[in-house]
């Protein structure tokens, strides 16, 4: 089936089958391989991208259902050699180990920081119960999306 | 994972979808959110030769104000409904519930038609469908037909919906105050209880889900309650040999929750 | 001249890592690669009555498709450690193989193996594998594997055990002294069994070069150089140096991608057969089924008091389960990671642990986080709290009077313990009155009283813990029945332009290796860490190497770089003397160069190592390059200890447990990077949570897996923990260059008991005295209720 998306600014059009997850048209297709597949469920949410500026899960969506809609993926974030302040504040504040869960931390952080741009620790808390880290007990993530609240409020 | 092969069809309107229906009958399933099919499909629990998806049909993703009652489309995810100023004022019990259901990103694209057709025994929705006496507006081929909260649920998975019909919209009245309580399972986050609870001076209207395979109203709740959360001791009364068990809650533990989180809601 | 040891240098790798650039085995694509899929088996235990590929085979896109029966089936990986029974009996060692051919052991068990041009069509077809079974009795329970007439996991031997074994004081003597003790504390319970759940799942691709004879595996394992050995000398019987493992970016291991695992045999195995890359990633499903899980000990203990509480004895019984085979690491874990650790951190006298290691008809249990040690700890800290609750003492002052009094380990021997061990250096009593004054131990206990009066149950719960890490002395082990040495190897290669390139044996998947080790390389040689590259997970890179478990990377594979780097002194050392006309003596190396003493004359490291590579003006006797490649084998382990607190809050109504506060001081010894290790505890402290509140794997009676997914698995989320509060004191050790001891498993072993202890604590003025892990609400609740 023929599809037509835009992705990090860039339009692709592509005959894909329709039992391709975003997931993997993203990996297998286009090469963007910082969307990363972990349970393939919707359960780990180290998919997460950006779907019409909505953070979802690409594991969970088939390709087909994005035709003619703008996603975001963790390539997307940085602007040249310039990191996105999440990212930045994931770097500062050791938000991230093994790096495999980091792509949807960083995106999910976006869509929190998003639509509440003073989260509260336990606001931070509920908004990533989508998205699973099994290297650092959460802590330095939370830290990170505080200290990327600040800079991005400065 | 990776799905059966199936044929995918973005039907562009009502009529097209029921026509879909009729025609692949069994074959056919509906994409609305999908968080709950994708899934099941990957892991070909499910396998539909046609998938025909929803989303793209207009008119069914508005909220809108219908005198004394809310119309909310059944393509509006959970996030439309949290994210709602009318449904905030007018019917805070939704968008609390709608808060608790999966996460962001399944809020982004759960939907609420999606998620009452599937009628999985543990989803939040339910509960609150019954306690504010929702209708659950539906066509198919032989036309639109309105059914009742209470007559919608059948049992786990299964609803009144026929087998050519789809959920359009949802029509709740106004609530003025009610509460969700939820218990979740901690691996799913799915309800191992979940009590609707609207209160109307001295009566109150209670919806169960989670408990036994239908999500049910706790009339006898209802009928004992004239005030006080006592009644709350009530909520399993006549489904002792419905409740559902699991690794995470066995009957009586779930009976016990299920008094409990009545027991909650009633004193909110 | 900035220095870089003990301070939070943010880390070099995340810049890939944020922007989606590491390079993880799934995100390999090579020319021509096939995929592939697994059929596997749905019953526990069964026969296979007959396996029939022909319509798979005619399915579209089909390359190949194997089975039991093809040579593969005669082929089996290897277990890396012997433990015989006490007897002299030998361990048995069933043959593990790539496909099952005519039985079936444990749920998920490969029976055929499916290769497609693409990954969609190698699904298609395994689901046309018709694979015919008959389902028999299974058994799943260690304790009930031994009981008689169990179901056989193997019929060759006439019961289920895999060996016995039992550690430190003669049984009868630890039984005569827990008949006279003034109190015993008895406990019986279940570790349980836990699922590693790296986030990312197992991923293989082996790449036959035909023209070349030579395999290339790509995979996620925290091991390459091991995957190697025992896939070419054990399971394959290929030629060593034919063979090239890739590791690049692992996404987390915690053990479980320590092991040679069946999956990487065969795909090596069918490269060859087919002539093209295959690649195979495991789904979520197919890592619950297989990844080797942890723990599952059935336990049953008993602690000998004095009337003063000092502990006069202590004797355990152990049912251990292996699962269906012996994974590479299996029979090390509940014996020698486990028994090894009995004393603790207190003087007991006597001490004897006995074993039995069953076969279940379970996916194979090996080392998981810590690895016998929380098993070990959370017996020791748990019985000690119950003990004390028995007494009415105070936890705290139970610990206190039991204690190991400190020791430096240089002016101060070691202590030797009753299980084999001599500890290094230690300072228990410190980690523990640090950890109190960091709660506010006193104030708590008055809030929990006043909590109690208005029905509100708090509890705090103490942990003091010690592990034994910088595995490991290789003749120790090699004694204990390790078949490999577990030295490391660190090589040092100094560029012509006084760039450094340093090649572990040591493996990253999270711990920040790139960035820690340049760290000190930067300090030993005086140079910026921007002029130090780490190089890991190539085995046609880095000469040899037993990879990163044990919290060893920098004890062990940090000291054979030091090693290294004081050979390149060295050579150095007799260049510049050369070069600056002055005897090697007389001079001194300081941030950069080498300094005749008492002069200004010197010479830099970069002109030192350009002269090393153009030897015109050169000494006499000494050969170009400047490059040394050293092995570092242990004296001893290392011992890092701490204490965690937690305090918890329950609800009387449901029985959930909130984690109010959770305070860690740990003492890993010397630390490099402060950041890093915080990391390292605040992870593996949630992984102990996880065990104590959360994660279980649970078999049904037919061995069938009640919590096979996310929806019945349940994972630590952020908003099920508070921030850890964490703080250290430091015990250098005295054994290794660095003084290091490790910090990787240190959060995940003295959690759990903490939890479980501030959980009981908070009920035992309802007359609870134990609950079996994890704590869920249902358990609180009915724990409650009787």
């Amino acid at each position: 089936m023929q599809i037509s998306v835009t992705i990090n600014g860039k339009t692709y059009a592509h005959d894909v089958e329709p039992r391709i997850s975003l997931a993997q048209y993203l990996r297998e297709t286009l090469n963007l391989t910082g969307t990363h597949i972990g349970c393939d469920t919707s359960g780990c949410g180290s998919c997460t991208v950006h779907v019409d500026g909505a953070s979802a899960k690409a594991c969970t969506l088939l390709a087909v259902q994005v035709d003619g809609c703008e996603i975001k993926t963790i390539e997307g974030m940085a602007n040249g050699s310039e990191m996105h302040p999440i990212q930045e504040a994931f770097k500062e504040n050791h938000g991230l180990q093994c790096g495999f869960c980091t792509p949807g931390m960083v995106m999910t952080a976006a869509d929190i920081l998003k639509n509440n741009p003073n989260p509260s620790e336990e606001e931070i808390r509920h908004g990533l119960e989508g998205n699973f880290c099994r290297c650092t007990g959460y802590h330095n993530i939370v830290k990170s999306i505080q200290h990327a609240a600040e800079k991005m409020n400065a | 994972m990776i799905p059966a092969k199936f044929e995918y069809i973005k039907a562009s309107s009502v009529s097209e979808a029921i026509g879909l229906l009729e025609k692949h009958g069994d074959d056919a399933k509906i994409l609305s959110g999908g968080h709950s099919l994708i899934p099941a499909m990957k892991l070909r629990l499910s396998r539909p030769e046609v998938l025909i998806d929803i989303n793209g049909i207009s008119g069914m993703n508005s909220i809108t104000e219908d005198g004394n009652e809310i119309l909310i489309g059944a393509n509006c995810t959970h996030a439309d409904i949290v994210n709602s100023d009318l449904i905030n004022s007018e019917l805070n019990i939704l968008a609390s519930t709608a808060k608790h259901i999966g996460d962001i990103q399944v809020r982004n694209r759960g939907t609420i038609g999606g998620s009452l057709a599937h009628a999985d025994p543990a989803a939040d929705y339910p509960a609150v469908v019954l306690a504010c006496d929702a209708k659950i507006e539906v066509e198919g081929k032989s036309g639109k037909r309105t059914i009742p909260a209470t007559e919608f649920f059948l049992g786990i998975f299964t609803t009144a919906l026929a087998e050519d019909e789809i959920i359009t919209a949802i029509r709740f009245p106004k609530v003025a105050n009610g509460n969700y309580q939820k218990f979740f399972q901690s691996a799913s986050r799915f309800a191992v209880v979940g009590v609707a609870c609207v209160k109307d001076g001295n009566s109150v209207k209670v919806g169960v889900t989670g408990v036994a395979g239908t999500p049910y109203r706790a009339t006898a709740v209802e009928d004992a309650y004239s005030g006080s959360s006592d009644a709350a001791s009530h909520a399993v009364d006549g489904l002792e040999d419905e409740l559902m068990s699991d690794h995470f809650a066995d009957e009586e533990y779930r009976a016990h929750l299920a008094k409990v989180m009545v027991k909650k809601a009633l004193e909110a | 001249m900035e220095t870089f040891i003990g301070k939070p240098v943010k880390r070099r790798e995340d810049n890939r890592f944020l922007k989606g650039a590491g390079k993880y085995t799934d995100d390999i694509k090579l020319h021509g690669m096939t995929h592939s899929a697994f059929v596997r088996s749905p019953y526990a235990h069964a026969k296979i009555v007959s396996v029939d590929t022909s319509a798979a085979e005619k399915a579209e896109g089909v390359v190949a498709v194997y089975t039991g029966s093809d040579a593969c089936g005669t082929i089996g990986v290897p277990c890396g450690w012997q433990v015989d029974f006490k007897n002299g009996e030998t361990m048995r060692e069933p043959m593990h193989p790539l496909l099952a051919k005519d039985k079936i052991r444990h749920l998920g068990e490969a029976v055929a193996f499916v290769i497609a041009e693409t990954l969609e069509l190698a699904r298609d077809a395994a689901e046309l594998v018709d694979v015919k079974y008959e389902a028999l009795p299974a058994v799943t329970c260690p304790k009930k594997a031994m009981a008689s007439g169990a179901p056989k996991v193997h019929d060759e031997w006439e019961d289920n055990a895999a060996f016995d074994w039992c550690i430190g004081n003669d049984r009868a003597e630890v039984e005569a002294a827990l008949a006279n003790a003034h109190h015993v504390t008895e406990m019986t319970y279940k570790n349980h069994r836990l699922a590693p759940n790296a986030i990312e799942p197992r991923s293989y691709i082996a790449d036959y070069d035909v023209n070349a004879d030579k395999w290339t595996l790509y995979t996620s394992t925290q091991n390459p150089h091991l995957v190697r050995l025992l896939l070419c000398a054990f399971a394959l019987g290929i030629p060593e140096h034919k063979v090239r493992v890739v590791s690049y970016d692992v996404g987390g291991g915690f053990g479980s991608k320590i092991y040679h695992y069946t999956e990487e045999a065969l795909l090596t195995w069918a490269s060859k057969e087919i002539g093209r890359p295959i690649k195979w990633t495991s789904d979520r499903t197919e890592a619950f089924l297989t990844d080797a899980h942890g723990r599952d000990h059935i336990v049953h203990s008993k602690m000998g008091f004095d009337k003063d509480g000092k502990i006069v004895a202590h004797l355990t019984d152990e049912f251990c389960a292996m699962g269906a085979y012996l994974s590479t690491f299996a029979p090390a874990v509940p014996t020698y990671l486990h028994g090894t650790l009995f004393q603790g951190v207190y003087t007991t006298p006597l001490i004897h642990l006995n074993v039995v290691a069953p076969f279940t008809h379970t996916v194979p249990v090996d080392a998981y986080r810590g690895a016998g040690r929380p098993e070990a700890t959370y017996l020791l800290e748990r019985i000690i709290s119950k003990a004390a609750k028995e007494m009415d003492m105070d936890p705290a002052e139970l610990r206190f009077k039991n204690f190991i009094s400190p020791f430096n380990g240089t002016t101060e021997p070691g202590y030797q313990t009753q299980v084999a061990l001599q500890y290094d250096s230690g300072n228990y009593e410190g980690v523990l009155k640090r950890g109190l004054e960091m709660l506010g131990y006193e104030d708590f206990r008055k809030e929990q009283a006043e909590a109690r009066k208005n029905g509100k149950l708090l509890g705090v719960g103490i942990s003091t813990y010690i592990e034994g890490c910088g595995i490991a002395p290789s003749a120790v082990v090699g004694s204990l029945g390790a078949r490999a040495g577990l030295y490391e190897v660190g090589h040092v290669r100094v560029q012509p332009t006084g760039k450094v390139s340093v090649f572990t044996g040591a493996h990253s998947h999270g711990q920040g290796h790139e960035t820690v080790f340049a760290q000190f390389v930067a300090d030993k040689l005086g140079i910026p860490m921007d002029d130090i590259d780490i190089v890991h997970g190539d085995t046609d890179q880095v000469a040899f190497g037993m990879g990163t478990y044990g919290s060893r990377s920098l004890a062990v594979g940090g000291s054979a770089i030091i090693k290294s780097i004081e050979k390149v002194l060295e050579k150095g050392a007799k260049i510049a003397a050369h070069k600056l006309e002055a005897a090697e003596e007389d001079l001194e190396y300081a941030e950069g160069k080498w300094t005749v003493k008492g002069t200004d004359k010197s010479i830099s490291f970069g002109d030192v190592s350009l002269t090393a590579y153009v030897p015109h003006d050169y000494p006499e006797g000494v050969e170009p390059g400047l490059d040394f490649s050293s092995f570092y084998d242990p004296t001893n382990f290392t011992y890092p200890f701490g204490t965690h607190i937690a305090v918890v809050e329950v609800c009387s109504d449901t029985g959930k447990v909130e984690i109010k506060r959770f305070v860690a001081c740990d003492d890993v010894g010397n630390v490099m990077n402060p950041m890093i290790v915080d990391g390292q505890i605040h992870g593996g402290v949630v992984q102990g949570i996880g065990q104590a509140l959360l994660e279980e794997v649970v078999y049904d009676g037919e061995g069938q897996m009640v919590t096979g997914s996310y929806m019945d698995y349940a994972m630590p989320r952020a908003d099920d923990i508070p921030m850890i509060e964490t703080d250290r004191t430091t015990t250098p050790c005295p054994h290794n260059p660095l003084g290091v001891k490790g910090a990787g498993e240190a959060g995940a072993i003295g959690s759990t008991p903490a939890v479980v202890n501030a959980v009981v604590d908070a009920l035992s003025h309802l007359g609870v005295t134990d609950i079996q892990m994890p704590v869920t609400p249902k358990r609180v609740w009915k724990a409650m209720q009787s």
